[in-house]
Order: structure tokens, then C-alpha cells, then sequence
């Protein structure tokens, strides 16, 4: 038995590398977290906004940054590689080179003194060259740790910035070394690097000025880009007027051996093409693609509005061959197939759609940590296990084991970070340190005094308001005594700036004009904490989302409202009170409501965590969906891993498997859940701390193309049953596959994501088994991302025929003469096309569960439009539900792969864990308090209170009975019905008072 | 000397959960809508006092909004049915203040609807507009 270690690495520092650190030190693990990079942040921090929400990119990466590089329990490893690595799980010896960064951390303040003064100019790589930075610096203005550092290849030792820095940081003589560190497991999440675009040359990249990649147009379209978020064309400077995107550049390109699909490109151009329309007047966008793989959530309503409401035109079927150049101009010229016609159409910009490979250093990663790698250099795992390196102890997640957006690597990640944590599990707590604050100071005796940080958050709020007149009149304001301006207030060295401010200056409240307090006041309550303050004595006015972004045209206008919430804001901090903390125990067990591969896999995991599971499923037994699922595209037997898999949940004795049950009720709150069950004809209370949400989802049954009348018309787990289960008829001469059924229309505008990839399995397996038989797709964009892209490009090379229909023109199924007659419109060839197929294979669409509706009752959680689970952000909390202490996974969430359940339910377990693994909780302190004084126990707000917290009670005072009422403050969630509803201003919720409200309206009415 | 136009000044409750998150998207979908609204968030839209409306609008506030869940939507059960209750007394209210009804307005923005909140505070802008300033500015 080796020693074990709480302490987990993590190497590489992009979105999940941070989100597996910040899980893992959550949990009461220690994290080294390992970037080669001087700064943390990844490719994530290079974009600017994100599909499909259009979310700024930064804004909501700001925070998770600033929690990483301030965690107590993550050391950063900046500027640093994976040499070598001995031990084995439980236990390795990690030997890491730093190289120097000539800049001693603990002392250089990022005050970017030493950058202007740097006499050196070289290509900015966070600019993707389109800019210069200098020697000295760092890497993005928000860049975690605020530290800069000197680029040795091109620094001249001028020593300049050594007689600049005050703090006296620079460090000549600094070396690069080497150290040890022992973790138990490690975490590899290393992201992806480009495909080089100079290979393929026939688009002029690097020749024609006006060709850009993908990338170099994001960081155009940023508001810390080259040209504050104009696109200009690179020749002349001009606004452009049209612009086209290339789409699978270094993308299923067997020429270069790339032949697999990048995943992202296809909405990351969507993306692009919205906002440059956005910032660019009267631009037309053309996008030429061959399939638009729109298969995540909510991905194409985002497509459709792109082409109906921004106009942008979209050409399907082109893998575009070259670009020409008009010398004098420098405008583009490209042919493209537009339905039967050949065209040719003048660009001013055209921009590369470059995809994804895996990270440079993939080679040395193999070397260091014995990992196999695929063909492709991508990290190699298994469908069961899409995690898991081939080395026990080191997990994966992000892009490095297959192209993939932001929301599945965070998922990934928060998935490893289980993973990792799981077989350390009883280290855990050992290597951490409790997150102190210092003590509160008493502000009961002193007068308000209030320090105001207005953000300019980059251009976003600074592009339309004038941030610092908003900085001179905040300090007109009573109570002010300090105000200044920020580029970013989220960033690092803005809360110690804070922190700093608030000793200086003596400030016992604070408020920040920025952004929404939604998902930037926990930041800010933690900063003031860390300067003395109890953390609601903070306020928050919304100049980006209620003021610049809604008023951009107004700019004028815009800076008097960011005024006046400011004002109000300063007059509600004047009142505020410190509130004191409410603490609760945790019970230490979750619900896990579904007993699919989802729910299962998540039960083991809280199992593995050391917590009871309680594992509801209301059929009668376990499997879910995916017991109708025989074998995998890669050719695994699922159902042999199925019975695995449901062996092991029964056989876990902290597992406790309720079938055949209903729940009838759920009551309580994160850490204290009390669920009622009727199982077995008895009802059962089951006490939990969490619970995990994976309903699963269901397959439609179609009412079109015959299905229930004709029998040889099957839906595609049924034809997947026959193919199994020799089902299909001997002589079976022809067999025809219809995409999209159920899918992508009307009623139902998402797509079910997994179908076309089921197809491609199903079609595969019909050509093995019936070598001789046609098999026939008729689909309208085949949406094998990643890896599976290999396998369609296969069955085409097999025989199998691809048709593609549009939604206007759906093939026609018929039955003549007792044969079935599928006719379809080929729109490249314009030409019918009729075929007898022996059996139909319907790829219906995946339904939600119909009990969702009922559990978002009972659990108060949110619905989308289509019935699944929505998510507390689509992008960066993709498993995490508003409601605390609720978490979902697999098909609840969206359809999906199995992988993909496996990551999701995992990662519901790392989010449960860091609930879990707490001894207690603090609660929001944002409840309801009786003033006895002046409440006269009239009972007018014990009926409306709807938690029943609030009881009528008798005191005795001054020798008489008097009533009052009494507020259970685990029950109360703060709502305020009480408050509004007292006549007597007897009852008020802390944060919320009638006073402050009051004197927030006051300050909106008066006129300045 | 030309006339300034009437710039009205309101005041809309969001309930923090489904209106204030509503009015965020708005903004990150950059629905545009008018600088006169005020936003002012609160728990939940049954947090909101009568009197608070009352004074707001006798203090000066040319309209009031209330914004919160759709009702079978409020994240504490049924603070908006509260709310709806609460609108029709302040409906009566309005008129023993000899204030026109439209001055006051209740309104469901899920936080999903950012295009209904940009509309309904364009639309509510409008009105008031059309109404002309309250009367108890004057004095």
C-alpha cells in the first residue's frame, strides 16, 4: 500500500484546467495547477464572445480567473513543464521545470509601468500578431496572476524596466528550476492548438492581406482587440463591406490528414459572422460550408435566428478550393456551388475557419506520463470511460481528447476532477488550508463611508458612457469619501486594489457600478471580506447590462442614468448593515433521481466520494434508454458494460437503489433535503444534502413517413434491435435511413444530436453484415462531430449513399403495389431520386422526459422551451442548476452520447462533492427579521409566507402578554412577502429593508 | 425657445430571479430600449409594498412597474400570486390618488424574455409619454 496524497496536478490553465483546479480545491484537496504559459486563462480568454448566448467571453471568464489565481488552496505553476513523472496512483513524484520569468511574483504589483517603458516591440500572440507588445508583459489585461514577465528571446537586457520597477520585481539573475511535488492523481488538460494555415496555401494566408483566420477576426471583434472591435481590412484599413467564411479549413481534409471534424468552427463562424454584423453597419456575411453542425443545445435556434433575423446568407455543400486575389484592390474572388449553378463572387475579407489539432507538446506528454494517443495525436479514451487516460491515475478532459466547446470541457473537467479525487478520497481535507477572512471590523459606531469603483469593462460599458465624469460625480455624492475608475473591477489586482482602498481610506461600505450583480457580487462580497468587511455591506449598480448595452446609441443620455444608478446605489449602501452569517450541517448523502447510465454512473461516483447515494427509478429496473442500445460506433459491447455497470450500483453498499419508485414530494434546501418516496406500496423519507437530476429522455415515436402502418418503417433503436436480434429480413436488398424525423422543425426545433452519428453505426453494421445491400441517407447536414467524422467519411467510402433533402422538400414515402417508394429531390444534381428500400430507418428526435415538468415544480428548477432542464449558465456551469444544491446530467440536460452522460454525470458528482465534503454550510444570509417593537402579532404575514417559517408566538414584556412573531431562518428563503405584506414595517428582510428601498426610490426621483 | 421634450421617469421592481435576469439579457442581447427606466431589484416581485409604489408615484415617479415570474414560475412557490393580489389593491389605490391607471403596470419577464422586457419598457416609456408627467411633479 503506497501512501496516499490529497493533492491533485492539473496541468494546463485554459477554462478547464481551471474549473477541474477549482472543483478539486472545493473538495478539500491541495491543486498545483501547471501552465506553460506566463498566465493563466487559455484559449477562452483570447475570444470575444460565446455562442450561443453571445455571452462577452471575458466577463464571465473573469471570475472563475480571479477565484483560481486567488484560491487558498491552488498553487499556480505559471511558465512551467512536465518533465518527468514516477509513482503510481495514489502516489506520484512530479518533477516540473519553471522557467524564469525574471520577475519575482510575490513582488510585481502588474502595474504595467515596466511595459511602457520597454524599449522592444515584438507580434502580440494574444493579438495573434495584429498587434506589438513589448518584452516585458503580460499577456491580456485581465491575466491571472496580474504578474508581467520578460520574454528572454526577445528581451535586449537594456535593463530599463529594472529602473522602473518600484517595487523593485525584476530579477536579471533569476533562473529557470526545477521542483518536485507529490500529488495522488493527475489531471491533463493541455486544449488544443491550430491547424497551420500556411498548409494549405491555396487560400493565400499569409499572401492575400485581406485572408484572416478565424481567430484574427475574434480578436478584430474584441473590445481589447487591434482596432477596439472595428474589423478593418488589413490592406487598406477600410470598413469592409462584405465579408465570406470558409468553412473545415484543416478540417475533414484527408489531404492533410486531418480528416476528422473540429466541432466548434461551424458556430464559432456563426458566432463571428452576428457580431462583425454587429459592429460593422450594412456588412453582408456569407457563410460556405458542407454540413452547418449546429448539434449542441440551443445551437440551432442560434443558426436560424443568424440567417433569419442577421440576414446572413448561408451556402450549404462547399468545401471552397481556392482563393484569388485582385492585385490592385486586394479584394477576394471565389467560386462556390450554389444548388445545380456554379458562381463566382468578389470579398473584401475572407476569413479562414481554421480547425483544431491537438496541442504541439502532445509528443512530450505521451513521453512524461506513458499516455497513449489516437491517430490524430488527440488523447486516446473509451466511450465508457471518456475521462480516463490509458494510465491509471491520469484523467483527461477539454479539447485535448477530442475537439470540443466550452461547455462539454467544463463538464469534462468538472468530471475529472471526481475522477481524480475518487481514489484520494480519504485524503481528502488533509493538505488544505480553511479559507480565512480577517476578522470583521465593527462599523456599528461610524458614519457611512462609502469607496465607489466604476468599471469601464474594457469598451463595453467605457465605449458608450463616459466613465470618468461618472467618477467625479460619484464623489459629489453624501457619503462618498473615495471613487475611482477601473479598466476592469473584476480582475485580480482590482480587489486587492480594493482591499487596499478599503484600509486607506477607511471605508466600511463599498459599491461597484459594473455589470450585473447576478454573477459578479459574490466576487466582490469576497473582496471586501478580505478587507474587513462583513460582505453585505456591498451594492452593485448595473451600468453594462441596464444601462451601456441597452442605450449603446445614446451615449449622453447613457452617462446621466449610470449617474443616477449610482446614485441610488450610494443611497442604499448608506443604510446597509452588516449581516451575520447562518450556518447549517450538511447531510452528507445525495439523490440521484434516474436510474439510467447517467444516474447510475453518478451514484457510483458519490459512492466513490464517500457519501451515501439514494438512486431513484420509477420503472422497474435500471438501464434507462441505453438498454436499448447494443453496440457502440467503436464497436464495444454496451450491454456487457451495462451489466456491469448496474452489478456494481447493487452491490455498493453506500449505494441504495430504489426501483419501481415515485417521488411525491421534495421539500427543504441545499444540505438539508427531506424527499418522500412511495416504494413498495410504503411511503419512505430519505434526509440528503444534494441532488442530482438525470431523468434521462425518450425516443419519439413519429406519426410521418408510415410509421405504425407500414411495419417495415421502424424508428432507428428499433432497426438498431433488428440488426441485433436478427430481426432483418434474409435478403434484405436495400435499406433507406431518413434524418431529422421529429427533429429540427417547428414544433421542435432542436436537433437530437446523436442521430446522425446512430445512422452512420447503424449503416456501418448493415453493409457489414449485408455487403451487397444498398443502404441510402437522406439527411440535411450529417452532424459527426469530432472523431465520428472518420466514420461517416467510412460508410461512404463503403457504398453507403448520402442524399440531401431540405426541410421544404422532405422525401415522400409511399407504398405501390406492396412495395415501399421513397422519392426525394437531389438538390446538387436537381434530379428525383427513387428508391424501393425493404426497410425504412426513421432517426426520430430525442424527447425529454415527460416528468421533467413535474420536477421542475418540485424542485423549483427551470425548463427550456424544448422540456429540457435549463442549466444555471449554457456555458460555464453546464451541470449546476441556480437552485443550490441541485445539480443535473445526461439526457435531462440535452440529448447526447454516452460519453458525453458519463462526463455530465461525473461532473454532477464533482459539483455535489464540493456541497458534500463541507462540515457546514453558510447559507445566504438574506432573510426576514421582526422588529418586536413594532410588530403587534397581528399574524397578517404568517398565511402568505410560503415556506410556513413564520409562527405567531406570546412574550412576556413589562409584566403583560404581548405576541409577536417568530421566523425560522433555515426555512426562510428571504422573498420578502412578509415585509410587504405587514402594515406595521414590523418584519423586514436584512438587505432589502423598506428604508433602503425607499431610499433608493428617492435617490432615482431626485433631479440632478 | 423650443420646448424640451417630457422625459419620463420610472421605476421598475425586478424580482431577482426571472425580471432583473430578463432585463440582463436584454442588455447582452442588446435589445435597445429608452433611459428612463430604473431598475431597482428585489428578491422576489412580493417583496414589493404597496406603499412603496404609492410614494414612489406620489413623490414624483411618472410610472411604476413591478416585473416578476411568470406566475407557476416564482422561485418561492407563489410570491407572484401575492404580487397579482397586491396589483389590483394598488389598482384602486391609483384612482383614489387621481392617478391615471395606466401609471402602474404589472408585468411576467421570465429570464429568458429579454425581448419582452426591452418591449414592454419601450411600450411603458410610450404611454407615459402619451400621458404626460404626473401630476403630483407639479407641486
Amino acid at each position: 500500500m503506497v501512501d496516499k496524497v490529497g493533492a491533485v496536478l492539473v496541468v494546463g490553465g485554459g477554462i478547464a484546467g481551471m474549473q477541474a483546479s477549482l472543483d478539486l480545491a472545493d473538495s478539500g484537496y491541495k491543486v498545483y495547477l501547471l501552465d506553460k504559459s506566463p498566465n493563466i486563462g487559455g484559449a477562452m480568454s483570447q475570444l470575444d464572445k460565446t455562442f450561443p448566448t453571445n455571452d462577452c467571453a471575458m466577463c464571465i471568464m473573469a471570475p472563475k480567473l480571479v477565484e483560481t489565481g486567488r484560491h487558498h488552496n491552488i498553487e499556480l505553476l505559471t511558465g512551467a513543464s512536465l518533465e518527468a513523472v514516477q509513482g503510481s496512483p495514489g502516489n506520484f513524484l512530479v518533477t516540473i521545470k519553471k522557467t524564469a520569468r525574471k520577475v519575482d511574483e510575490t513582488k510585481c504589483t502588474g502595474c504595467g509601468l515596466c511595459t511602457n517603458f520597454c524599449p522592444v516591440e515584438v507580434p502580440d500572440e494574444y493579438n495573434v500578431g495584429l498587434v506589438t507588445r513589448k518584452a516585458i508583459y503580460v499577456k491580456y489585461p485581465q491575466a491571472v496572476p496580474a504578474v508581467v514577465s520578460i520574454d528572454l528571446e526577445h528581451c535586449i537586457g537594456c535593463g530599463i524596466c529594472e529602473g522602473q520597477c518600484e517595487a523593485e520585481a525584476i530579477i536579471y539573475d533569476q533562473e529557470e528550476h526545477m521542483m518536485d511535488i507529490e500529488v495522488g492523481s493527475i489531471v491533463v488538460a493541455p486544449g488544443f492548438d491550430l491547424f497551420d494555415l500556411a498548409r494549405k496555401p491555396q487560400y493565400g494566408y499569409g499572401v492575400y492581406p485581406n485572408v484572416l483566420s478565424s481567430l484574427e477576426l475574434e480578436r478584430m471583434l474584441s473590445a481589447t482587440g487591434p482596432h477596439a472591435g472595428m474589423v478593418l481590412r488589413p490592406s487598406d484599413g477600410e470598413v469592409p463591406r462584405n465579408i465570406a467564411f470558409i468553412q473545415c479549413v484543416g478540417s475533414r481534409d484527408k489531404q492533410i490528414g486531418n480528416t476528422y471534424c473540429s466541432s466548434v468552427c461551424c458556430m464559432f463562424s456563426i458566432k463571428e459572422a452576428i457580431i462583425a454584423k454587429e459592429h460593422t453597419p450594412g456588412l453582408e456575411a456569407h457563410i460556405f460550408f458542407m454540413d452547418m453542425r449546429a448539434y449542441g443545445k440551443e445551437f440551432d435556434a442560434y443558426y436560424s435566428r443568424a440567417e433569419e433575423e442577421h440576414g446572413i446568407r448561408f451556402t450549404r455543400g462547399n468545401r471552397i478550393s481556392s482563393v484569388e486575389e485582385d492585385p490592385v484592390t486586394h479584394n477576394l474572388f471565389m467560386t462556390y456551388v450554389d444548388g445545380a449553378d456554379l458562381k463566382t463572387e468578389e470579398f473584401d475579407i475572407v476569413v479562414l475557419s481554421v480547425g483544431t489539432e491537438a496541442p504541439v507538446d502532445t509528443d512530450k506528454l505521451k513521453q512524461v506520463l506513458g499516455i497513449d494517443l489516437n491517430a490524430h495525436s488527440f488523447c486516446e479514451t473509451n466511450i465508457f470511460d471518456p475521462l480516463s487516460t490509458s494510465e491509471p491515475g491520469i484523467y483527461v478532459c477539454g479539447a485535448f481528447s477530442s475537439p470540443k466547446d466550452i461547455p462539454d470541457s467544463v463538464a469534462q473537467a468538472s468530471g475529472a476532477a471526481a475522477m481524480a479525487s475518487s481514489h484520494i478520497s480519504t485524503e481528502r481535507n488533509k493538505l488544505v488550508e480553511i479559507r480565512e477572512f480577517p476578522p470583521e471590523k465593527d462599523i456599528s459606531d461610524e458614519d457611512s463611508r462609502i469607496g465607489a469603483f466604476i468599471c469601464h469593462c474594457g469598451i463595453n460599458i467605457g465605449g458608450v458612457v463616459d466613465v470618468p465624469a461618472v467618477v467625479e460625480y460619484a464623489k459629489t455624492l453624501p457619503n462618498v469619501v473615495y471613487a475611482e475608475d477601473n479598466v476592469y473591477t473584476c480582475s485580480q489586482d482590482t480587489q486587492s486594489k480594493i482591499v487596499e482602498t478599503i484600509k486607506e481610506h477607511n471605508l466600511n461600505r463599498v459599491i461597484v457600478a459594473s455589470c450585473t450583480p447576478r454573477t459578479h457580487a459574490p466576487l466582490f462580497m469576497n473582496t471586501i471580506r478580505d478587507g474587513g468587511l462583513n460582505p453585505y455591506l456591498f451594492e452593485m449598480a448595473n451600468i453594462r447590462e441596464h444601462c451601456s448595452w441597452v442605450h449603446s446609441k445614446e451615449p449622453e443620455k447613457a452617462t446621466q442614468k449610470a449617474k443616477d444608478l449610482v446614485r441610488m446605489a450610494v443611497a442604499k449602501a448608506a443604510l446597509l448593515e452588516p449581516i451575520p452569517p447562518i450556518k447549517i450541517s450538511i447531510a452528507k448523502s445525495a439523490l440521484i433521481i434516474g436510474g439510467g447510465i447517467a444516474g447510475m454512473t453518478a451514484a457510483l461516483g458519490i459512492a466513490d466520494q464517500g457519501f451515501d447515494a439514494y438512486l431513484v427509478e420509477k420503472k422497474d429496473e435500471l438501464g434507462g434508454m441505453t438498454r436499448r442500445i447494443h453496440f457502440a460506433l467503436s464497436g464495444e459491447d454496451v450491454q456487457a458494460r451495462m451489466n456491469e455497470l448496474i452489478d456494481k450500483v447493487k452491490s455498493n453498499e453506500r449505494v441504495h437503489v430504489y426501483t419501481k419508485a415515485k417521488i411525491k414530494d421534495i421539500e427543504g434546501f441545499i444540505g438539508s433535503f427531506m424527499t418522500t418516496l412511495e416504494h413498495e406500496g410504503e411511503e419512505k423519507q430519505i434526509r440528503h444534502g444534494v441532488v442530482l437530476v438525470a431523468t434521462g429522455g425518450i425516443e419519439l415515436k413519429p406519426d410521418e413517413y408510415l410509421y405504425g402502418e407500414d411495419p417495415r418503417v421502424v424508428t432507428q433503436l428499433e432497426y438498431e434491435d433488428m440488426l441485433t436480434n436478427g430481426g432483418l429480413k434474409e435478403g434484405t436488398k436495400s435499406v433507406a435511413m431518413i434524418q431529422c424525423v421529429g427533429s429540427r422543425k417547428e414544433e421542435r426545433p432542436y436537433c437530437s444530436r446523436i442521430c446522425c452519428t446512430e445512422t452512420i453505426k447503424n449503416a456501418l453494421k448493415t453493409k457489414e453484415m449485408m455487403p451487397d445491400a444498398n443502404v441510402y441517407v437522406f439527411h440535411r447536414d450529417m452532424r459527426t462531430y469530432g472523431f465520428r467524422e472518420n466514420y461517416y467519411r467510412e460508410a461512404a467510402e463503403k457504398g453507403v449513399v448520402f442524399v440531401r433533402y431540405y426541410p421544404e422538400n422532405p422525401p415522400k414515402l409511399t407504398v405501390n403495389d406492396g412495395k415501399l417508394e421513397l422519392t426525394a429531390k437531389d438538390p446538387f444534381l436537381d434530379e428525383e431520386i427513387v428508391v424501393s428500400p425493404d426497410v425504412v430507418m426513421l432517426a426520430v428526435a430525442t424527447l425529454p422526459n415527460a416528468d421533467n415538468e413535474d420536477l421542475s415544480t418540485f424542485l423549483k428548477i427551470p425548463l427550456t422551451k424544448d422540456k429540457f432542464f435549463l442549466e444555471a449558465h449554457m456555458k460555464l456551469r453546464p451541470v449546476d442548476f441556480a437552485t443550490e444544491g441541485v445539480f443535473l446530467c445526461g439526457l435531462a440536460h440535452s440529448p447526447k452520447f454516452v460519453e458525453e452522460c458519463l462526463a455530465q454525470a461525473n461532473a454532477a458528482v464533482s459539483r455535489a462533492t464540493t456541497i458534500l465534503a463541507q462540515e457546514e454550510l453558510e447559507l445566504e444570509a438574506t432573510k426576514s427579521c421582526v422588529i418586536d417593537a413594532k410588530c403587534d402579532g397581528c399574524a397578517y404575514c404568517v398565511d402568505p409566507c410560503p415556506y410556513d417559517a413564520i409562527t405567531l408566538i406570546e412574550y412576556m414584556s413589562d409584566g403583560a402578554v404581548k405576541k409577536t412573531v417568530d421566523v425560522d431562518e433555515t426555512a426562510c428563503k428571504g422573498c420578502g412577502v412578509c415585509q410587504a405584506t405587514c402594515p406595521k414595517e414590523g418584519i423586514f428582510v436584512r438587505g432589502f429593508t423598506l428604508d433602503q428601498i425607499n431610499a433608493m426610490i428617492e435617490a432615482a426621483l431626485e433631479v440632478t | 425657445m423650443e420646448e424640451e421634450e417630457f422625459e419620463p421617469l420610472i421605476i421598475a421592481f425586478c424580482c431577482n430571479w426571472c425580471s432583473y435576469a430578463g432585463a440582463d439579457l436584454a442588455g447582452v442581447s442588446r435589445f435597445q430600449y429608452p433611459p428612463n427606466i430604473r431598475v431597482i431589484r428585489t428578491m422576489c416581485s412580493g417583496m414589493v409594498h404597496p406603499n412603496l409604489v404609492m410614494d414612489a408615484l406620489t413623490k414624483g415617479a411618472d410610472g411604476i412597474i413591478i416585473c416578476g415570474c411568470h406566475i407557476g414560475d416564482c422561485h418561492y412557490l407563489e410570491g407572484n400570486v401575492v404580487t397579482e393580489k397586491r396589483a389590483e389593491a394598488i389598482e384602486l389605490m391609483l384612482e383614489d390618488f387621481g392617478l391615471e391607471p395606466e401609471r402602474f403596470r404589472l408585468e411576467w419577464v421570465s429570464a429568458s424574455e429579454g425581448d419582452k422586457f426591452a418591449r414592454v419598457m419601450n411600450e411603458m416609456v410610450e404611454t407615459i409619454k402619451a400621458l404626460g408627467p404626473s401630476p403630483y411633479k407639479m407641486g
